[in-house]
């Protein structure tokens, strides 16, 4: 722990976890998506759904989903940013085995088609864990480089993966193995001390056996943010019913 | 490795015969490889940041609950008329911390320290004395280093999160680090400054966590000023060598003691006290229909 976890963040109110802690949802998102999120579906559960108006939680999700920082003072008005820029977003509350009380999940389509569903929790001091993507557990806290490869489960991509980051000097600072059954669907998760080269990247993702690379470095990575005309093509674009069952009111 | 223990930080100020804040940034700096300039120009900017928001506060902003707003104003003009009980410098403390937490609420940008909640604290025993000239800004930087030490000692051995150790977690803590920070900038002794640190949470101990509707405005903002008074009062029992008979970080110990056992109504859910007192339940219900 620094000293700036405990002097910091600079942040728009009113709550670290509530606001800060969202804003970084939205964001880290936007990165996992890496596309410009052109509809949201996001789901709370917990405290989140309890006070999420009261909070800006819906603001501040969707503030990070337009690429904001948790410090931006335009925090308070991404409802309407987000329609000038054609993101369409729908807020609904989601009940959720075993998660931690300040827990939101989104459904994200992206300008180029691209769709993510991310899980994550505000878990205090503006800090947040990154829970699932496309429901398969994660549990990083993006606040270091990170790699996600998804693979069969199959002796050897462990060695293969971690001889590759050892041969180029990027240092492994954590390490989660997780996968649904012997033989079946694993993923590995590692954040780094150094930031990961694209060229290793695709190194990774050509092995053998690797089914998906995911890496996002939270520290440098930017989505750059443009006025996106919803595209021509509203096939991307989910209909509410479709994805929202439960969405009530929708906010734009 | 972060600090543990204050006695640990007191007893590196002896040894080499450094102040709290050297001892503070030196560990940080090791451990964050930053150089100290770096830490500095850092922590500058969280200096920085506080004092803005304490310019940029508006008495005719109001919280989107409605709750909040325009108190921060009214006190200002109160004390202005130099009749109040407190007298001018905590006038202007209470006025400060109103004003950072009501701006907390009305979603513009603050600085936690620890917590955003709790947000008001630090820069109301600070502000004043940066606008009245006490102390340079330099050695306010360098009393932020003080703060956060003590803060990171009560993360490590306790909490700073209302959810998990109630309102004494944020408030309380924010009152500590603060107390502390005052017995630093007025050449107080690492000892001195412990025992202001422990007087300011010993006093808070117990606090609980009810937001009313689950939002950090009431009680929240009116207990920034009872935080920031109360390290005043604390800063200057340390600095009229009153010792305390239980050490800090007993006093901390005590502090995650009593929150394991406060009831989960009571940190941070809205269920509990003034959270459900008949007045606070009709707040909810009313704010919900619009939720």
């Amino acid at each position: 722990m620094s000293i700036f976890d405990i002097l910091g963040p600079v942040m728009v109110g009113p709550s670290s976890s509530h606001t800060a802690g969202a804003v970084r949802i939205g964001l880290i998102s936007r990165l996992l998506l890496k596309d410009n999120p052109v509809y949201a579906d996001i789901g709370f559960y917990g405290s989140f759904a309890a006070t999420y108006a009261g909070h800006g939680t819906d603001r501040a999700v969707t503030a990070g989903l337009l690429g904001m920082q948790p410090d931006d003072i335009q925090i308070p008005n991404s409802l309407e940013i987000a329609k000038q820029r054609g993101l369409k977003i729908f807020f609904s509350k989601v009940d959720l085995q075993n998660a931690h009380p300040n827990t939101a999940v989104l459904n994200l389509v992206g300008k180029t088609g691209k769709r993510i569903t991310v899980q994550a929790s505000s878990i205090g001091g503006g800090r947040i864990m990154i829970n699932k993507i496309d429901g398969i557990d994660v549990n990083f806290n993006a606040e270091m480089p990170t790699l996600i490869v998804h693979n069969s489960d199959q002796p050897g991509h462990v060695a293969q993966v971690t001889t590759l980051l050892f041969e180029n000097k990027i240092n492994i600072a954590s390490m989660q193995l997780y996968r649904n059954e012997r033989g079946g669907y694993a993923v590995m998760v590692l954040e780094t001390d150094e930031s990961i080269p694209p060229e290793i990247i695709s190194q990774i993702e050509n092995y053998t056996g690797v089914i998906k690379v995911t890496y996002i470095n939270p520290l440098t990575d930017v989505i750059p943010s443009e006025s996106v005309a919803i595209p021509t093509n509203t096939s991307v674009i989910p209909t509410e019913a479709e994805e929202s069952p439960k969405t009530k009111e929708a906010h734009q | 490795m972060s600090f543990t223990s204050l006695k640990e930080i007191t007893t590196k100020c002896n040894e080499e015969k450094k102040s709290f804040y050297e001892i503070v940034l030196e560990l940080d700096s090791k451990q964050s490889n930053f150089t100290h300039e770096k830490e500095i120009k850092k922590m500058n900017s969280m200096w920085t940041a506080m004092k803005n928001a304490a310019d940029s506060y508006d008495p005719k902003l109001f919280s989107s609950s409605k709750l909040t707003g325009g108190d921060g104003g009214k006190f200002e003009e109160y004390i202005k008329k130099n009749n109040s009980i407190c007298g001018s410098f905590i006038g202007q403390v209470i006025s400060c911390a109103l004003q950072m937490a009501e701006s907390n609420a009305c979603m513009k940008r603050i600085v936690a320290s620890p917590t955003a909640g709790s947000c008001g604290v630090l820069p109301a025993v600070l502000i004043p004395l940066y606008r009245n000239t006490i102390f340079s800004e330099e050695k306010i930087i360098e009393g932020l280093f003080v703060a956060a030490g003590i803060g990171q000692v009560i993360a490590n051995r306790s909490s700073i999160s209302g959810a998990e150790g109630g309102c004494q977690a944020e408030i309380g803590a924010a009152s500590s680090m603060a107390a502390g920070t005052l017995v630093y900038l007025h050449n107080g002794t690492p000892e001195q400054i412990c025992a202001a640190s422990g007087f300011a949470l010993q006093n808070l101990l117990g606090l609980v966590c009810d937001p009313v509707a689950g939002l950090v405005e009431i009680p929240c903002v009116k207990r920034n000023v009872i935080g920031a008074v109360n390290a005043c009062s604390c800063a200057d029992m340390a600095l009229a060598s009153i010792t305390p008979k239980i050490p800090a970080d007993e006093v901390i110990d005590a502090m995650k003691s009593v929150g394991n056992k406060i009831d989960s109504s009571l940190k941070e859910t809205g269920r509990g006290g003034m959270a459900s007192t008949p007045t606070a339940k009709n707040i909810y219900s009313k704010l919900s229909k619009i939720n």
